[in-house]
């Protein structure tokens, strides 16, 4: 098989997973979503008819007034395709459409900063924010990982390397958000060095707001560092340990050339495509992982919204914040699979 | 790649850290162990119902905090009586003494009587404390109401009340200094000479007197308020924290293990179906587990939470289904590999069945693999249900240690610095992690000896 086809083959399964979730997100909120848009049809035109004097004036009694309100509630109700029951097939259809082409409706409850209620609006101001911190946080990870990962190789057994994978284990075994519960606890009340809540004070439109939003992010920062580099070590440790076994490293070695000019370039080198392949799927595995660490947080950033959003149940937003979530996350997928195809050709022919 | 559960054993044994996890192992069971023997169901159930909680005192440091203190804070101290009795002609005298050696530096900061009291008739309640110095304070006197038959009277008698300031005012020539605007608790631990603490032996003394016939006092306690409680403290709610961290053992223990369990048989028999099959089947079940593969687990988990319910179970169902996946890609390669042995070919050859070569011939070679996933994958488990629980979405009825956790972000225990209602649950959840960390890592060493030379 051809690496395009193998590109082709991998690029449709992700979108049939894409599909899939959308549909599964669809169905489980599909019914509650319904009775929603109904009632806020009704509540709209409800409204329409208080607000147009002469229109009201027209209507002698009560009961012709409620009259005409359900017959409008119903064409309005027909007209946007709910007299369908929801899982019907062109509803679910219509849905799925309309959200692959980026158009999530408006939010219930939620708003952005800048006031608008539409899903898109809100969704495009809180991704820059995860995407910042959580790609910082894991760029500072895997240089610190692959740095210290490799010094630990290059000792096997040393002092350096037991530290290094006896605090790769336990770290990986506190929840992170729990860790930032502490880091609160200790730098922002018993120290108060940072701030305890990770939303800048103030506007998006002053000079300032960069560099207040860098520093609230320092806390949530500290922490994923904290928690991510003792793991990325042990796994860049292990992945060259097996490459310095190879035979080219040997004779590498017999060639006289510099222990770390080997480790760094040469084994580091042929370590590359599963450590790569990690790195991605760490960065999207993050992004799942910000719901909880930017509700403790409090991190203005997708995380954050998605826990709002299922507080107050506010469905369009859940259904366009999964479907971007999703999707980040398997383009990243996406992303480790081709590097690793480019990388290693074994895969490819599998 | 053949192991017998002896050899496997023998090796396990002699892993340091294989050892260590399954001691570990070992007092978390102890631990449920004694959460299931003392602490009864109904007690447990009662966590969420603050009534149950009412005589605990509120957001209370652990008693050991005091030994590393020189100031000794006041302990919250719920005493249990020493019971009499006595004849004098016609009355019956019900004495419960309370003796407490009060060494804090600081007063209680209010003292409670409870009791519940079977009689018929009117009977007369009377309180006194016998201080260290000797003196006795009269504190209360109290008929309780009438009752022509048997009846069971429930009441409670506060430090706060008016009557006991008056009482205590008798004595107020003792005191070298004025009892105007001090309550009551601060009277009676007070030295003589100046208002501060008088350490030493109090015996508080209850009677009851009663002429026609034998009361019975009941529930009889004495609670002195105080700053510092139990071993692990109370939670804003009044709610003793030992008593929900203990509990959360058996829980996590339980949602660790039963989701590891049935993600690595459902992911073992899915893989290796998938493998042995191979061609159209295989293509089939492996792009379906690609999907579920490739979905973000903790947003469709908070989904799922939401909208079908968040009953334990429930939950614990759902991190099964994004649990099996991985397993059954590796079981499935295996399962491969195994397929072109020649036992199983022989086998086949034979003519036996496909599901009993599934079993018996190519099952038992992955066991060891098994195991080895059911330890690693419990942690992950445990972690992921506390942060469903963090996020306010676990069952309420059980007290698990993501939802403690949830209650002391909810009261941000953080920003009032309650260390004690933050540090536990973490480290509970991270012990118990670790312990099956530990004993996975001991048998991946075992299973793929290729790691040995790490």
């Amino acid at each position: 098989m051809g690496f395009k086809k193998f590109l082709v083959k991998r690029a449709i399964t992700m979108f049939g997973v894409l599909m899939a979730t959308l549909l599964l997100t669809i169905i489980l909120v599909g019914s509650n979503m319904d009775s929603i848009s109904k009632q806020s049809a009704a509540l709209d035109i409800r409204q329409q008819v208080t607000n147009n004097k002469s229109l009201l004036s027209s209507f002698k009694t009560t009961e012709q007034l409620d009259s005409y309100i359900d017959n409008q509630v119903k064409m309005r109700i027909t007209a946007l395709g709910l007299d369908q029951p929801w899982y019907s097939p062109q509803r679910i259809g219509l849905s799925m459409y309309k959200i692959l082409t980026l158009d999530f409706g408006h939010a219930k409850f939620l708003t952005s900063d800048s006031g608008s209620s539409d899903v898109r609006d809100i969704i495009l101001e809180k991704l820059p924010r995860t995407i910042l911190l959580f790609t910082t946080a894991t760029a500072i990870v895997s240089v610190l990982g692959i740095f210290l990962g490799a010094v630990a190789a290059s000792k096997v057994n040393s002092k350096i390397d037991k530290i290094t994978s006896g605090f790769a284990i336990i770290s990986s075994s506190f929840p992170v958000w729990w860790i930032g519960v502490l880091m609160i606890f200790v730098f922002a009340f018993l120290y108060p060095i940072f701030p305890a809540r990770a939303t800048p004070d103030v506007p998006a439109s002053d000079p300032r707001y960069l560099g207040s939003l860098l520093y609230h992010m320092a806390l949530p920062l500290i922490t994923l560092v904290i928690i991510g580099f003792g793991s990325w070590a042990y796994l860049v440790r292990n992945f060259l340990v097996g490459v310095l076994q190879e035979d080219f490293i040997t004779a590498k070695r017999a060639e006289g050339i510099d222990e770390k000019h080997i480790l760094f370039s040469h084994a580091l080198k042929n370590a590359a495509p599963p450590i790569v392949t990690i790195l991605a799927l760490s960065l999207s595995g993050s992004f799942g992982g910000a719901i909880i660490t930017e509700a403790v947080f409090d991190w203005p950033g997708m995380g954050r919204l998605y826990f709002e959003a299922i507080s107050v149940l506010d469905l369009p937003v859940i259904i366009g914040a999964t479907y971007v979530l999703t999707a980040f996350f398997l383009v990243s997928v996406f992303v480790a699979d081709v590097l690793y195809g480019y990388f290693d050709p074994r895969v490819r022919r599998q | 790649m053949s192991f017998s559960a002896r050899a496997v054993w023998k090796e396990f044994s002699h892993s340091k850290i294989g050892m260590t996890g399954v001691s570990i192992l070992l007092i978390l069971f102890a631990m449920s162990i004694v959460a299931f023997v003392t602490i009864p169901l109904d007690s447990f159930k009662t966590w969420n119902d603050p009534a149950s909680w009412l005589l605990y005192p509120k957001s209370a440091q652990p008693a050991w905090v005091n030994y590393f203190q020189s100031e000794k804070i006041p302990e919250h101290l719920i005493l249990s009586p020493v019971s009499s009795s006595q004849q004098l002609d016609s009355v019956t005298v019900l004495t419960d003494s309370f003796a407490v050696n009060y060494q804090y530096d600081g007063f209680p900061s209010d003292f409670i009587y409870q009791y519940a009291a079977k009689y018929s008739g009117s009977p007369l309640l009377q309180i006194s404390v016998t201080r260290p110095d000797g003196t006795d304070l009269h504190l209360v006197s109290t008929s309780l109401p009438f009752a022509s038959n048997d009846t069971v009277y429930n009441s409670m008698i506060f430090s706060t009340q008016n009557v006991i300031l008056k009482n205590i005012a008798d004595k107020r020539s003792n005191y070298a200094f004025s009892l105007d605007g001090i309550s009551s608790e601060k009277i009676i631990f007070s030295k003589l000479d100046e208002n501060k603490i008088l350490k030493g032996l109090y015996v508080f003394h209850v009677h009851l007197y009663d002429v026609s016939t034998k009361p019975v006092l009941e529930k009889s306690r004495l609670i002195l308020g105080g700053q510092v409680y139990g071993v692990m403290g109370t939670d804003e709610l009044r709610r003793d924290l030992s008593i929900g961290l203990l509990w959360g053992t058996p829980l996590a223990l339980f949602i660790g293990i039963t989701v590891s369990i049935g993600s690595v048989v459902i992911g073992l028999i899915y893989g290796v179906y998938a493998g042995y099959k191979g061609s159209t089947t295989d293509e089939v079940l492996m792009r379906f587990n690609d999907i579920i593969y490739a979905m973000p687990a903790l947003p469709l988990l908070i989904i799922l939470a939401v909208t079908i319910g968040n009953s334990i179970f429930l939950i614990v169902g759902f991190l099964v289904i994004f649990g099996w996946v991985g397993i059954a890609k590796v079981s499935r390669s295996m399962a491969m590999q195994i397929k072109t042995l020649q036992y199983v070919e022989a086998a086949q050859l034979m003519g036996q069945k496909n599901y009993k070569i599934l079993f018996k011939h190519i099952m038992p070679q992955l066991l060891p693999y098994a195991f080895a996933s059911i330890a690693i994958s419990v942690p992950g488990a445990i972690i992921t249900e506390a942060g469903l629980s963090f996020l306010g979405l676990g069952d309420p009825t059980f007290p698990t240690w993501g939802q403690i956790l949830h209650d002391a972000s909810s009261y941000s225990a953080a920003a009032r610095g309650m260390w004690w209602w933050i540090m536990p649950p973490g480290i509970m959840i991270a012990v118990t992690g670790l312990a099956f960390v530990f004993m996975g890592h001991a048998m991946d060493g075992i299973v793929n000896p290729k790691l040995r030379q790490r």
